[in-house]
């Protein structure tokens, strides 16, 4: 876990009693709907189809139990008794009363959390890969680095204003857990030949109505250097980014219309500039940012405890459970286990608060009072003792979160959709809830191995639908709701696009088209562990066209 | 940003002013009698772009009691009553289309 210092609380605590001012004079009429907007913008406040919705960032998705069992209490006072989380290590009340806004704001406030910067034209919520701290491959913390970056960005007054809304996300592990190659700044701690860290830093990346995939403009960067580097990237596009076109002010048109060698040298030039200055970062500062990231004091343990090793010959749920959603964990006899939020038929995302009471009480009795939030939409405990699992398991598995789809083409990625969202033009949330119906055998889910849908209700995709293997866009054609639908996509280190499929689909058509794609790949791989994504890569998308539209 | 009222309407069909209510978000009409009511029955229904222009603009002016003002399609029943003319503002009047989300009514 991280300690926010005085500092931290002190902004929250102050910006809690400047909204709470804003809101009451919103109320009473002195401020407009136009002065009030961008205010409670700056503090996650959207106005959604049929209510507010708020948002509040959980940095680099690391969450302690008191500030779950917070979010479980905000969703019960003032929301619906649930909460979604979503694909920006964030999660969204969708029900929240502007008159509660202030005291919801000062309950969050309490544990830490608060919803600055989750909107606007800022830099947003810095996320990472929620095994960061545990995972066997990485080769540092990631959070470390997204805590810098935080404490530089929050409230940097450069950067509150920039074209667009900025993401950022860091990784340090080969394996890229953080979708980085689809941000605004993806940065990927790796080892050069030297056998130094630093980082590779990616810009343009992003999905929307205009996908790139980010383009790489440093190999290595110091880690010294990196707030500076970051620095000079945000300046070349707050100088350079159009501001007079929304849809061609995100970071990834500028490095598109530049080309990203002149990008590369935009940035070089700045950074000169500022290279040496405060923002080289000091080493003991890094170090007591690190400090303040408490791991928990492990016991000495062995992997594979016995009674586990036979609780996995006796039960076969549990078995498969563990094959699922247990990870290897960096420390011996620990494990990572990811906690389920896609249920059948379930909106993926969603808990409710009862759950997530349930969850933080198993976060202190198994996991040191850690749950991490993945931009998959599911938890994690992080640090699990093995011989805990069985115990665990079924602790998990009476409040609806063990289903073992990790991964699977059930652990579906979707945005709210046309069902919350202002700005969706379909539903996402029910062709989730049917294609996890359709595929409910969990047998045939196995067979099939990773294979992951993301499903968006628009073009701003935050269903991630492009980098699904399966993506599906909602989109109105004549007051209609269609799908257009994708394959061959993936977020990790080797991100692509998916290649479009053929034409948009109806409503009622999507569920029976992604069976078909599926009964495609069954015939048409090579082999049984090609996986779905190696079946597209090595045919392309014709075979799956052919037969999805000649049925169709 | 744009006012509603900058924008030109084209009216096909009948038509009410929508808007969220500013305290909690809730969807309002606005009535004949210049009131913001959660019931859709008792909406305005105009047919024409003077009247529905001359509806918004008297939405827009009270800023207090309701946001983001617009003109929404709808389609009358048979029982005379109108009701949401497409699927956004079905789903806006009769909440998500989600079997298994925890809704109340409001």
């Amino acid at each position: 876990m991280y300690v926010y210092d005085e500092l931290d609380r002190t902004i929250v605590a102050e910006r809690v009693a400047e909204f709470r001012d804003q809101v009451g004079r919103r109320i009473s009429g002195e401020l407009t709907e136009e002065e009030f907007k961008p205010l409670r913008l700056m503090n996650g406040v959207y106005l959604q189809l049929h209510a507010y919705m708020l948002r509040i960032a959980i940095p680099y998705g690391t969450l302690a139990s008191r500030q779950l069992r917070m979010l479980a209490h905000v969703g019960r006072r003032y929301d619906r008794n649930y909460g979604h989380f979503t694909t920006r290590q964030n999660i969204q009340f969708n029900w929240i009363k502007l008159e509660d806004l202030p005291d919801a704001a000062a309950d969050l406030a309490s544990v830490g959390l608060h919803g600055i910067q989750t909107s606007g034209n800022c830099v947003r919520n810095i996320t990472t890969d929620q095994w960061s701290g545990v995972a066997p491959d990485e080769i540092e913390d990631a959070r470390i680095w997204a805590e810098v970056l935080r404490q530089h960005t929050t409230l940097h007054p450069e950067f509150s204003f920039l074209p667009r809304k900025f993401k950022i996300a860091v990784t340090a592990a080969p394996h890229d857990r953080a979708a980085v190659k689809v941000h605004d700044i993806g940065l990927r701690l790796h080892r050069n030949g030297a056998g130094e860290t630093g980082f590779e830093v990616l810009v343009g990346g992003g999905l929307g109505r205009t996908p790139f995939i980010a383009k790489s403009i440093r190999p290595f960067l110091p880690k010294r250097d990196v707030l500076s580097y970051v620095e000079a990237v945000l300046r070349v596009y707050n100088q350079f980014a159009r501001r007079d076109n929304l849809y061609k002010s995100r970071i990834k048109i500028l490095v598109h219309d530049l080309g990203a060698e002149a990008f590369a040298r935009e940035v070089e030039a700045e950074w000169q500039h500022i290279k040496d200055g405060p923002l080289a970062l000091d080493p003991a500062v890094v170090a007591e940012i690190a400090a303040r990231f408490r791991y928990p004091d492990y016991a000495r343990l062995n992997d594979n405890p016995p009674e586990v090793v036979q609780l996995r010959k006796a039960d076969r749920r549990f078995d498969v459970w563990h094959g699922n959603a247990v990870a290897k964990h960096k420390v011996p006899g620990y494990a990572i286990v990811t906690l389920s939020l896609k249920p059948e038929g379930g909106p993926p995302g969603d808990a409710t608060s009862d759950q997530m009471d349930a969850i933080a009480d198993l976060a202190d009795r198994y996991s040191f009072g850690e749950i991490r939030v993945g931009h998959e939409q599911n938890l994690v405990l992080p640090h699990v003792a093995q011989r805990d699992l069985g115990e665990l398991w079924r602790a998990l598995d009476a409040i609806g979160v063990a289903t073992p789809n990790i991964g699977l083409v059930s652990d579906i990625i979707s945005c709210p959709g046309l069902d919350y969202c202002s700005l969706a033009n379909a539903r996402s949330i029910p062709i989730a809830q049917e294609l996890t119906r359709r595929f409910r055998d969990l047998g045939l889910a196995r067979e099939l191995g990773r294979l992951h849908i993301n499903i968006s209700g628009c073009i701003n995709a935050c269903g991630h639908h492009h980098v699904g293997h399966i993506g599906i866009l909602g989109v109105e054609k004549n007051g209609e709701e269609f799908y257009q639908i994708t394959l061959g996509g993936r977020a990790d280190e080797r991100a692509e696009l998916g290649t479009l499929l053929g034409p948009a689909v109806p409503y009622g058509k999507v569920a029976d088209i992604v069976e078909e794609v599926v009964a495609a790949y069954l015939e048409l791989r090579e082999r049984p562990n090609e996986t779905f994504l190696e079946t597209v890569k090595r045919l392309g998308v014709e075979p799956f066209k052919e037969r999805v539209y000649a049925t169709h | 940003m744009t006012s509603p009222l900058q924008q030109k309407l084209k009216i096909t069909g009948p038509v009410v002013v929508t808007a969220n209510r500013l305290r909690d978000g809730a969807v309002v009409y606005r009535t004949v009698e210049g009131q913001w009511s959660p019931r859709l029955d008792q909406a305005a229904v105009v047919s024409t772009a003077p009247a529905a222009t001359e509806l918004l603009a008297a939405a827009v002016v009270d800023d207090v009691s309701a946001v983001g003002a617009y003109v929404a399609p709808v389609r009358i029943g048979a029982d005379g009553r109108p009701e949401p003319g497409n699927l956004r503002e079905t789903i806006r009047h009769a909440g998500p289309t989600i079997a298994s989300a925890i809704t109340t009514e409001i």
